[in-house]
């Protein structure tokens, strides 16, 4: 199946590893994920925060070049998957909107295209049942607490992805990779986002709570889909330690790395590597024997 | 806890500015603080986000644009989901902090750093996170912050020397040009 795929900007930076692992994931499941030529920053938290009609028409002018290509549109990252969605909302549910956008990107766009997370992808076109019978190598039992952070979730009614309180998505998934899902309380609390640089002081706090959640549930390690979730908590560890005394050592880990990891992708295929925190115990409870 | 409610600079007070630009219903807004209760930054602020609705009720004006929840919140959306409601509350912030760029000149650090991410996307198409990054601590003068922390991620490839070539900039140029930008990312 042929698929639009928006990498986003991290893709390039902080998340080469999320980007690295979709497409590691993507190939050995059969799925033809393509670039759109050209793509541009989806505009993040930073525009809607700014100006709305920036917020719409920045994702817009990316939505034109899948709807040229006639695909649907799939992100792997949570934040460019809800700006996108977000600016199909807008442009369907606002007219005057749609106009500003029009005049701002220089072309009418009706909001068709359909944007889809990876995880939607592997659940919907590929389905648990082949993935399960793809997996190569088992998570043993590896103790995993599922984080969806905000944007993947909120608002239900524009993203319209699983349960907006309580959803299973990735649990289901490492499940059938054979790790422990563990029934924990923080799934979607937030981690402080796009305050990663002008507000370190409200993430050290925020993520510092989820990692202290997920350490009391007995996690070996926390899975993610969005790299802003992903670097404030794996990055965060660091002042956390210097600062409150507490050292969690928790590896934050792409859901597609370890996804990746079960189906036999070489770990730096996965880039397991660019990981602060290093995933040992991961690769060590998938070794070890029965 | 005590609220203080003074009339700001525009007369009729926030409230129907804030109602025109997000098509939101205060009025609905009963004050049952789930939205505060949720709110991921609801503790490290004086004022959360019910507070921010029942001052606009009362006429706030806007002096509510200094709300220290204004340029703390993160944008989680878990007010909007969990309002009875069904009130955009994360709308209603958006749209403050809006009005917060064109009316006020403070130089709150998310606002500084906005800029520089937005003009990194105005100037490359995508974003550029040292260009960013150093505009954001010249505009700032928080050059300490986190420089730990850049050996290693340049090493892990967690952030680029250069930026990015491959986006249509034309395109992202000509957005930004027809919004005009207004005030905002000069
Ligand atoms: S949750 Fe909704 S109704 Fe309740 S206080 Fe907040 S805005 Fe008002
Ligand atoms: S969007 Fe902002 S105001 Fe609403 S709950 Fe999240 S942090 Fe609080």
């Amino acid at each position: 199946m042929k698929i639009a795929y928006f990498p986003g900007c991290s893709a390039e930076s902080t998340a080469r590893d999320m980007h690295a692992s979709t497409i590691a994931v993507a190939k050995s499941l059969g799925i033809d994920l393509i670039e759109p030529e050209g793509w541009s920053c989806c505009g993040a938290t930073a525009a809607h925060q700014t100006n709305p009609v920036l917020a719409a028409a920045l994702p817009t002018a990316n939505l034109l070049l899948a709807q040229q290509m006639k695909m649907d549109m799939v992100a792997s990252c949570a934040a460019c998957f809800n700006r996108l969605k977000s600016a199909n909302h807008k442009v369907q549910s606002d007219s005057t909107m749609r106009k500003q956008v029009a005049e701002a990107v220089g072309q009418d766009y009706d909001g068709a295209v359909k944007v889809r997370h990876f995880l939607e992808v592997l659940f919907e076109d590929v389905g648990l049942d082949t993935i399960k019978a793809a997996i190569k190598r088992s998570l043993n039992g590896l103790k995993v607490a599922c984080y969806y952070g905000c944007l993947m979730v909120r608002p239900h009614e524009v993203m319209n992805f699983d349960d907006p309180e309580n959803p299973t998505s990735l649990d289901r998934l490492v499940e059938a990779m054979g790790g422990e899902a563990l029934d924990w309380p923080h799934k979607v609390e937030c981690c402080g986002g796009g305050l990663a640089m002008s507000r370190t002081d409200v993430v050290i706090k925020l993520t510092d709570g989820i990692l202290q959640m997920a350490q009391n549930a007995g996690a070996d390690c926390i899975t993610v889909s969005c790299p802003m979730c992903q670097v404030n908590l794996d990055l965060r560890q660091k002042d956390i330690k210097k600062q409150m005394g507490r050292d969690y050592g928790m590896p934050i880990i792409y859901i597609t790395q370890l996804l990746g990891l079960c189906l036999g992708n070489a770990p730096n295929d996965l880039g397991l590597d660019k990981l602060i925190v290093p995933p040992t115990n991961v690769i060590a409870t998938m070794t070890q024997n029965g | 806890m005590t609220l203080q409610i003074k009339k700001g600079t525009s007369k009729k007070g926030l409230l129907a500015e804030i109602e025109k630009r997000t098509g939101v219903n205060l009025s609905a807004c009963f004050q049952c603080k789930k939205c505060s209760s949720g709110c991921a930054v609801g503790d490290l602020v004086e004022s959360p986000p019910s507070e921010i609705m029942r001052r606009l009720h009362l006429g706030a004006g806007d002096e509510l644009l200094e709300s220290d929840l204004i340029w703390t919140c993160a944008s989680c959306e878990t007010c909007s989901s969990r309002c009875p409601m069904g009130i955009d509350v994360a709308a209603v912030m958006d749209a403050l902090r809006v009005l917060c760029l064109e009316r006020s000149k403070a130089k709150v650090t998310p606002k500084v750093f906005n800029r520089a991410f937005l003009n990194s996307v105005k100037r490359h198409g995508r974003t550029y996170e040292m260009g960013m990054v150093t505009a954001y601590k010249f505009g700032t003068g928080a050059f300490m912050g986190d420089v730990d922390k850049f050996p290693m991620m340049l090493k892990k490839g967690k952030l680029s020397l250069l930026p990015s070539s491959g986006a249509d900039k034309k395109t992202v140029k000509r957005i930004f040009k027809n919004l005009r930008q207004k005030k905002e990312g000069e």
